[in-house]
């Protein structure tokens, strides 16, 4: 990451509620609230406020316990939830004007088939689990406008065995693939159009050890070779320290911390982050 | 069935079903291509028997219509038979295996040889209305992904063929974009009559009796079967082959065999066309 880069992604005051809220919690007082949960109307705050920039070429880690709204944020991201309120812009995108979240249904479509790639912890909301694995990679390619099979086949091909996918197995339900496999082709997936920022929500959640490491590897290997922006979401701090560069730490739907990965475990600030930090130790 | 005709109204229906009806036909027409819903009714016939088709029929036939009714291009099969017998009884009007001679044909899987022309109506029946359910259950969903012409799905399914047989291998029901704005199944007739459904002189209206959908493409609309670059749209090709009662090519032939010998041969699938051109020939001393 170089200071003087302007970032590809700006988010600010990104607020997500489930439920309208009430007198009672409107004004978010701590006493009246159960965490980010309101008694009173059963609303839950689930992003507060949040507000980052992810810069060209840099992993951004995101890492907070179940419930801090890591997964809320990237569903929001990606246009899979409507925010309650807050702005982002990419800055490739319409010069950097435009607030994402006001766009059409259309344009938002474009924007995830040619910008962003995601690639979810459940392999179920990724991909077509009963077609074909190189199918699963034509249908972002399609979306984005490809209308060639041979010109998709190949490059089906090229990202699978990128992702180490033997190239017999291509036409295969990735139903038939194990764990590990369906997050290598939900990676290859999200990779197929070049976009310029990857979102990774809990990819290696679930999978054995020895697995996790492997696919922590390729996403590695394959962020230099691309240089790609990636935002990458875990509880598990042993994952962010691993890959990301800058860490934004999150508590109850806010961003309470964040910094250089680097600094964050060496000098955690916020007593919760110290907790984190210890923890791993 | 039916016993007298006096027990209904005309065309079984009350005339407020009848309007109903004909007003989300009305909305069809007005959007080429997009599914209307509307509230099927019971009918003398089980639902998955052409009674979406059969409703659409009957909201518009007036007395001096003349109808055609066609199963699978025969006009004596028992389903067309029913289907014929009912509007018969409750309407009393004429009826004709003649495409030419029809105002309203009711069909199952086939669009008839004989060109259609102007002022014609052809209903067609419909079992599933939705190109992308395949690829999306939801309903919601579906008419999102219509609403935003996204069509991705349509596109996925074919590659998916491509993929699995190295060609387009749907039978029938190849899906259509009409008037560059929604993709359409065109109820499951084969690849060979989509193409007469571009810029059509007559009026096709679909209906989906179970699924509660009626949908159309007005005359002269634009419809396109969708195919890729290097895949292109190909109908069922019969090339070299000729229909062995009546000599016809070109159209659309079952292939069959002869039970003695085991020998394959093509015939019209469309039974009143292949006789029309028989006795045609023969009033020709052809044969
Ligand atoms: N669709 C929903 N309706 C109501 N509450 C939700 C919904 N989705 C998430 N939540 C709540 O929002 C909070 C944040 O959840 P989530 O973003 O999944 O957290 P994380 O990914 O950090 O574990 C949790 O309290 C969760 O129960
Ligand atoms: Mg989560
Ligand atoms: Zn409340």
């Amino acid at each position: 990451m170089n200071e003087f880069d302007s970032p590809i992604l700006s988010v600010r005051h990104l607020n997500k509620q489930f439920g309208n809220g009430c007198e009672s919690c409107r004004t978010q007082n701590p006493e009246q609230m159960l965490k980010n949960y309101c008694p009173v109307c059963g609303t839950v705050y689930a992003c507060k406020d949040v507000s980052f920039d992810v810069y060209p070429g840099e992993v951004l880690g995101i890492v907070g316990e179940s419930g801090s709204g890591k997964s809320t944020l990237m569903k929001c991201l990606y246009f899979d939830q409507e925010v309650t309120s807050g702005v982002a812009y990419i800055h490739t995108y319409k010069d950097g004007k435009k607030n994402l979240f006001e766009e059409s249904g259309q344009y938002k479509r474009y924007i995830r088939n040619h910008l962003m790639g995601k690639v979810y912890q459940n392999p179920i909301l990724g991909l077509k689990m009963d077609f074909s694995s190189i199918g699963n990679i034509a249908e972002k390619l399609i979306s984005a406008g490809e209308r060639h099979v041979g010109t998709m086949e190949a490059r089906g091909i090229e990202l699978l065995d990128h992702v180490c996918i033997p190239i017999h197995r291509s036409k295969e339900a990735p139903k038939n693939f194990s764990g590990g496999m369906q997050q290598r082709v939900q990676i290859a997936k999200a990779l197929s159009n070049k976009p310029p920022l990857l979102l990774l929500d809990e990819v290696t959640t679930g999978l054995d050890l020895s697995v996790q490491a492997s696919v922590l590897d390729l996403i590695k290997n394959l962020q230099r070779e691309l240089e790609i922006s990636i935002v990458l979401v875990s509880h598990d701090l042993g994952v962010i320290r691993m890959l990301a560069d800058r860490t934004l730490v999150m508590l109850e739907g806010r961003v309470i911390e964040q910094g250089l990965t680097d600094q964050i475990l060496e000098d955690p600030q916020h007593q919760y982050t110290q907790q984190l930090v210890h923890s791993l130790l | 069935m039916m016993t007298t005709a006096t027990a209904y109204n005309f065309a079984f229906f009350d005339e407020g079903s009848k309007r109903e009806i004909r007003r989300a036909t009305l909305k069809a027409i007005s959007i080429p291509g997009y599914q209307v819903p509307f509230a099927s009714r019971e009918m003398p016939i089980a639902r998955g028997w052409g009674t979406g088709g059969l409703q659409l029929t009957l909201s518009l036939v007036g007395k001096n219509d003349t109808m055609k009714v066609i199963d699978q291009g025969a006009d004596e099969s028992v389903n067309a038979v029913n289907i014929k017998k009912l509007i018969e009884n409750t309407t009393g009007i004429g009826k004709t295996d003649e495409t030419s001679e029809a105002t309203i044909i009711q069909s199952r899987h086939r669009i008839p040889e004989v060109p259609l022309t102007k002022g014609q109506i052809l209903v067609l029946q419909v079992p599933l209305p939705e190109p992308l359910r395949a690829f999306e259950a939801s309903e919601l969903e579906t008419k999102k992904l219509h609403a935003e012409k996204e069509y991705s799905g349509a596109w996925l399914m074919l590659f998916e063929q491509i993929m699995k047989y190295g060609n387009m291998a749907t039978d029938a029901d190849h899906p259509v974009m009409v008037e560059n704005r929604y993709v359409m199944a065109p109820s499951p007739i084969p690849r060979f009559d989509n193409p007469k459904m571009n810029h059509s002189d007559a009026l096709i209206l679909l209906g989906a009796g179970r699924e509660k959908k009626v949908y159309a493409v007005p005359p002269y609309t634009r419809v396109v079967s969708l195919a890729f670059q290097d895949h292109p749209f190909e109908p069922e090709s019969f090339e070299g082959e000729s229909c062995k009662v009546c000599g016809a090519n070109s159209v659309f032939m079952d292939e069959l065999v002869e039970e003695e010998s085991g020998e394959t041969y093509y015939q019209c699938n469309d039974t009143s066309y292949c006789i029309e051109r028989l006795n045609q020939a023969q009033e020709e001393g052809a044969l």
